[in-house]
């Protein structure tokens, strides 16, 4: 006999989660439906914290742990909330060839910021991928979901800044 | 639904437009997109508007030629990619030119020659409506025969008939590995279990390889009439496809296809009105380069951490939670609905002794076409690289070209006239892979290479086994060493027995191929090691 878990209440009135609940609904609120449950709450808030990792452990019954291992494993969760912009610059073979590296070096530099790290004033994020398949576009960087390809260092800083 | 049947709807289908003679076909798949091919597809919708009813303006697939997009072509109506006028670069402000160019001459200015060895030394089996058809029409794809060879199983062959053509045809797991398709299959029919599942992996993590989300964005009925034939021929009933999240454009034209097909009866209950039921489900991966190994794959579709276990069981006894499960690349499954169609031993007539059919490579790094071709296997690197691909631009040299992402290897000038297929491309100690091909020229370093994907290895390690999460981090440190010209002899000579030690005791094919890119370079580039050595 399996005893039915009360779901816990959303923990905001945020009308997000009831996206993020529809997902496990649809799913049953099964255990598998964990990495398309964090896909739903990275898509409605940005990144996922603490609160709304507690909220998914209880609603599909899993252990607190799964879920932070799950969450950290992989690299496309993030724990930390994002800029108002982001930057990806593909690391992939292509791109690297291309002088993706030296891309990031240059961004690092002009925005002093590590890959992975967001300027003090939130403006702007910097990320690198590992290929987003425009290889044809070598060195490819992709600004806010658009991709943009063969573009040199100054060119796209002066596109970054533009950014308000 | 029989095959007649079917026939008769392909021909309602085409009877929509019947008064269109020609097609302007905008390229819309990732790579095109990205270099403003909407604008170009609006503007000419826009420019053609009702004046001419014999011209059709159509968002279609990949071409191929990603360097020279946005990519146009005007076809007669189910003409090939040869046989049409290819424009490329278009901007929204060519469309008024092309538009008036559709009763005339073609416009010089854009033109792209199709007779070019890019386009006309291809085979296309797989990408034969890339380019062609619109990707997200179910009934273009059935206009052009889709479906038919999942028809034709279901009402004229039983399962073993099916296993038959696909043994006989000789096909190769596309994704890297190579094992035959119908041994695989024939495994999991023979497991005596109810519940069966078919997953397809397109989860293409190598970097540098985009075949698979050429293949999604161009053609995805395609893929779903060959996983739907796999699971009537093993006796499932349920599929997952396992996308990476960094192709949305692939997960939304297959979902759309999903839903169409459903709708229509090709997916879901009682496919063509037989007792063949199929649920199609897609699970969004979540960037980790480990699930494209396929016990980790099967892990991160329970919801768990990508992380690979033992085998065996294998997944054809034991996979997705402990039932019989079949697991094929995109590609692979891509080539299933032609060995219906056609027969297996029409497969096998193409190709090599030992590797059937064709391959689809993702060209990039240092060369003049940069994209995506489809040749037969045994074709050579050279006509890959050197007439295909365009040679090297701006007067460089060749010096090496890698294949099989972080599992390959760098090919150098002396072997560029190998025929390439599976074993070929391992007697020079790398693989197949999934078929991305980088072009290096001579400017580039071997060393630096070699600690780039030493890098990605040790990042996308999964942490499990201790050879591959601790020795991919030392050989990445002697390689940095080695790149900034700090390393000793001795560290050489550590890192050499590193890559045994590593290549011997993974757990995966991840740590397993972890060295593969070092000890190639080093193979056929020692002299760049040595002349880096800080004691030398």
């Amino acid at each position: 006999m399996s005893l039915q878990q009360a779901k816990p209440p959303l923990p905001s009135d945020d009308k997000r989660w009831k996206l993020v609940n529809a997902t496990m609904r649809r799913n049953g609120y099964a255990d598998h439906a964990l990495i398309e449950t964090l896909h739903s709450v990275q898509d409605a808030f940005g990144f996922l914290d603490e609160g709304s990792l507690r909220f998914v452990a209880a609603s599909l019954d899993l252990p607190l742990s799964k879920v932070y291992g799950v969450a950290t494993f992989y690299h496309l969760f993030t724990l930390k909330p994002k800029g108002r912009h982001a930057c990806v610059v593909c690391t992939g073979t292509a791109c690297y060839i291309k002088g993706a590296g030296g891309l990031v070096e240059r961004l690092q530099e002009r925005f002093d910021i590590n890959p992975g790290e967001t300027t003090e004033d939130d403006r702007l994020s910097l990320l690198t991928a590992r290929c987003v398949g425009a290889c044809g576009l070598a060195p490819a960087i992709v600004i806010d979901g658009d991709v943009l390809g063969k573009l040199d260092s100054e060119t796209l800083i002066a596109k970054l800044e533009e950014l308000t | 639904m029989n095959l007649d049947d079917l026939a008769d709807l392909a021909e309602q289908y085409r009877a929509i437009d019947a008064n269109v003679e020609r097609e302007v076909r905008v390229c819309m798949a990732a790579s095109c997109q990205s270099s403003g091919a909407a604008p170009v597809l609006d503007a000419l919708v826009a420019g053609l508007g009702d004046s001419k009813p014999s011209c059709k303006v159509k968002g279609v697939g990949c071409m191929g030629l990603c360097s020279a997009g946005p990519l146009v072509s005007i076809a007669d109506r189910e003409a090939s990619l040869e046989e049409s006028t290819i424009y490329r670069d278009v901007t929204a402000d060519d469309a008024a030119d092309i538009i008036a160019s559709l009763d005339g001459p073609p416009v010089e200015r854009l033109r792209c020659p199709t007779d070019q060895p890019f386009f006309a030394r291809q085979q296309k089996i797989v990408l034969e409506n890339a380019g062609i058809i619109d990707p997200d029409s179910f009934k273009g794809y059935v206009a052009v025969g889709g479906y038919s060879a999942l028809i034709r199983a279901l009402s004229e062959m039983t399962p073993a008939d099916v296993l038959r053509e696909v043994t006989d045809s000789g096909l190769r797991g596309r994704g890297g590995g190579g094992y035959p398709t119908g041994l695989k299959w024939s495994t999991v029919a023979k497991m005596p279990a109810t519940q069966k599942y078919v997953i397809c992996n397109a989860d293409e993590g190598d970097p540098g390889a985009f075949m698979d989300r050429a293949i999604l964005e161009s053609d995805p009925h395609r893929v779903l009439e060959g996983m739907a034939i796999a699971a009537y021929a093993i006796g499932a009933n349920k599929a997952y496809v396992y996308v990476r999240a960094e192709y949305p454009l692939a997960v939304e034209r297959l979902q759309t296809a999903i839903r169409k097909a459903k709708r229509s009866g090709f997916l879901g209950n009682k496919i063509g009105d037989t007792q063949f039921s199929l649920e199609v489900e897609i699970r969004l991966g979540a960037g980790a380069f480990v699930c494209g190994e396929e016990t980790a794959l099967m892990a991160s579709i329970e919801g768990l951490r990508g992380q690979p276990r033992p085998r065996p069981p294998y997944p054809a006894e034991s996979g997705l939670w402990g039932h019989p499960t079949l697991i094929n690349n995109v590609e692979t499954f891509a080539n299933i609905a032609p060995i219906v169609r056609e027969g297996g031993n029409w497969f096998a007539s193409i190709g090599t002794e030992r590797s059937k059919g064709t391959k689809v490579f993702a060209l990039a790094g240092t060369i003049t076409n940069t994209g995506l071709i489809e040749v037969p296997m045994g074709t050579s690197l050279r006509d890959i690289i050197e007439v295909i691909g365009g040679g090297i631009p701006g007067g460089k040299a060749f010096k090496a070209v890698q294949t099989g992402g972080p599992s390959g290897g760098c090919i150098p000038a002396q072997h560029l006239d190998i025929a390439v297929d599976y074993d070929s491309l391992k007697t020079l100690g790398t693989m197949m892979g999934s078929g991305g091909m980088i072009v290096m020229d001579e400017t580039s370093s071997m060393v630096d290479v070699a600690r780039y994907f030493m890098e990605f290895c040790m990042t996308e390690s999964c942490g499990k086994c201790i050879p591959c999460r601790t020795g991919t981090q030392q050989m990445h440190s002697i390689l940095d060493r080695l790149a900034k010209a700090q390393a000793t002899r001795a560290e050489l000579a550590l890192l050499e027995e590193l890559c045994e030690v590593v290549q011997a005791t993974s757990l995966c094919g991840l740590g397993q191929t972890a060295p593969n890119p070092v000890l190639s370079t080093m193979r056929y580039f020692r002299d760049e090691y040595e002349a880096k050595l800080g004691d030398a």
